[in-house]
């Protein structure tokens, strides 16, 4: 039993920025509680001698040399955003702080 | 907080026992990105120069810069730390517009290398050593401008313009343990900390470390604990604030000592410390409250899928601590000895956070007097009157060119700080300022002579009170010559020329 609280679901989408309704929390909760339990059931067979990893491929040390490459032109780095002033992206004044 | 309600900082200091911690980010000056092969240069036009994986546009991947983690390691082993034998990327979720991906690129719970302690000089020569926990690589954030509202702060802006040459370059992030026993010297030891960090990076070559252009930028953190009397059980911690992108060596001083001041204020009239980020206004000289730190701060760390491990070898690591630089101490009692200067006079250089400046103007030719000069005189001045650090006015190749000017005299010492001037205020290099002025000394002889001749002739008795010995006499006409050249006349030679006449 790994005890996902419908708490942490809300706080979860909330950093997410993901609108869930109580209904889909509530049904988020259960699920998510099942995966969490079904992942643990991993515990139980790890023994020390096996190492975490969050890989599945055994490579390690891939490199790129410290070349300058291609790059895009200010019209291709602008031509998606939704709004610019023709050299910086326009984005709406966020409350937030930088990081 | 208002100056005048901050709690006096020797008072502060009786009542509480300050505890730092700081986090200092170290632009790579690698030719790419840490994770892309975009350029990286500073003061290119907005967006240029980018690839699609700075932009974080979906099917990108992001590739090791093999440099920037050869500079990192070197920086871990210059700070004294272990390297990692294995070593993980991880992301760092957040939501805010200058990370187009929406998560940082960082690492987490396998730095590159922990467990450091670098060593700092004070005033009084005091050796101190300052704990590291750990050096991270990351990548930085894009620039954000702020547009409306009030003075292109976020409160009240109507909207918001990013640029993105800066995101994904190679940042390597210094974080110190809790320094305790600081007390008065607390500001002082967060100066020469970072001017440390900064003399490290620079020997090292692995950054441009100006500090005013944010190649190196530093996060102070902050706490008070009440003292207790004797045999007393020692308090917790207090609670923290950090106080975020402080810019300046003169700024970090500043900001630790008003934070000192203003926790103390607080805390003396029974509040709370509220655990938070903090700006630091560089024209106020005062910090005001961020965000607060509760779940801000719940990055949601996890390992970035999309990177291997990095596994420096030890034949690596051992080519790398070969190539280090001495040792800051060792450097020290090196260029002291090579410049000759007293204890005093070192000391200057020192305690002005100037060494790396002197050192490079040496090297671009100055002598080591006159690089010691210029730093910690006129430069020093300006840089006052200025608030800001004298690293920001003036590069270490110009200042040595106006010494060269001075040393062929060219210049005089009153023309050279015109000069210099005119280089601060952005009319080019020495030489162009000397040339669009019209600086020069009148080394023409010629022309000096003439100006003698009209003196003398507005003076016809000084030659022979100079023959009859009255040498000082001289001084009317140098004097005369001097106002008649606009001061750019050299008074010595003029002097020698006046006393030829007098004995021809």
């Amino acid at each position: 039993m790994s005890g996902i609280s419908a708490e942490q679901v809300a706080h979860l989408a909330q950093l997410a920025r993901i609108d869930l309704s109580p209904e889909e929390i509530l049904s988020l909760t259960t699920e998510l509680d099942q995966i969490v339990d079904s992942v643990a059931k991993v515990t139980a067979v790890a023994t020390p001698d096996v190492p975490a990893t969050s890989h599945p491929i055994p490579l390690q040390n891939v490199f790129r040399p410290d070349v300058v490459g291609e790059t895009l032109t200010l019209e291709q780095a602008l031509q998606n955003a939704p709004a610019h002033d023709g050299s910086r992206f326009k984005v709406s004044a966020i409350l937030g702080e930088e990081q | 907080m208002a100056r005048a309600e901050l709690m006096d900082f020797d008072k502060a200091l009786e009542l509480f026992e300050p505890v730092m911690g700081f986090e200092v980010h170290v632009e790579l000056n690698t030719k790419t990105k840490m994770f892309s092969e975009a350029p990286n240069v500073f003061g290119a036009e907005p967006n240029t120069g980018l690839t699609p994986l700075c932009l974080g546009l979906p099917g990108t991947l992001p590739v090791v810069n093999e440099q920037a983690v050869r500079y990192s390691i070197s920086l871990g082993l210059a700070l004294g730390c272990s390297i990692a034998e294995s070593s993980s990327f991880a992301r760092k979720n957040y939501f805010y517009p200058d990370t187009p991906k929406n998560y940082q690129i960082s690492q987490f719970d396998e730095p590159i290398a922990f467990e450091g302690s670098v060593q700092i000089e004070l005033a009084d020569g005091t050796l101190i050593d300052i704990p590291v926990e750990r050096a991270h690589m990351e990548e930085d954030a894009g620039k954000l401008t702020h547009v409306g509202g009030s003075s292109g702060r976020i409160q009240g802006a109507d909207y918001s313009l990013v640029d993105y040459n800066r995101a994904g370059v190679p940042l390597v992030e210094i974080v110190t343990k809790p320094i305790y026993g600081g007390e008065h010297r607390s500001p002082e030891i967060a100066k020469a900390y970072v001017s440390a960090i900064r003399d490290i990076v620079v020997s090292l070559g692995i950054s441009d470390a100006k500090m005013e252009r944010g190649n190196l930028r530093c996060d102070a953190n902050v706490s008070l604990r009440p003292r207790v009397a004797e045999g007393v059980e020692t308090p917790p911690l207090g609670t923290r604030t950090e106080t975020k992108n402080v810019n300046s060596l003169r700024s970090v001083e500043r900001a630790v000592r008003y934070e000192i001041q203003r926790q103390a204020a607080i805390l003396a009239k029974g509040g709370s410390i509220t655990q938070e980020t903090r700006h630091w206004h560089e024209d106020t000289g005062e910090t005001s409250a961020g965000r607060p730190k509760s779940d801000a701060d719940d990055y949601r760390y996890f390992p970035e899928p999309d990177l291997l491990p990095v596994v420096p070898s030890a034949e690596l690591i051992a080519e790398l601590r070969a190539a280090l630089p001495e040792q800051p101490a060792v450097r020290r009692r090196r260029l002291k000895a090579e410049w000759g200067f007293t204890d005093l006079e070192f000391q200057d250089i020192q305690n002005s956070g100037l060494l790396t400046e002197v050192s490079e103007t040496v090297a671009a030719g100055a002598t080591p007097a006159a690089a010691r000069k210029w730093w910690t005189g006129e430069i020093a001045r300006l840089a006052n009157a200025a608030d800001a650090d004298a690293a920001s006015l003036i590069s270490a190749a110009d200042v040595a060119a106006l010494a060269v000017l001075v040393e062929a005299g060219t210049l005089t010492d009153r023309l050279a700080r015109q000069v210099l001037e005119g280089v601060i205020a952005g009319e080019g290099t020495p030489q162009q300022v000397v040339d669009a002025r019209g600086l020069a000394v009148v080394s023409d002889d010629g022309a000096l002579i003439a100006a003698i001749d009209e003196a003398l002739a507005a003076q016809p008795d000084v030659l022979e009170k100079i023959r009859d010995g009255k040498v000082q006499a001289a001084g009317a006409v140098i004097g005369a010559v001097m106002k008649a050249m606009k001061g750019q006349a050299d008074a010595a030679r003029v002097r020698e020329l006046v006393l030829e006449r007098a004995s021809a």
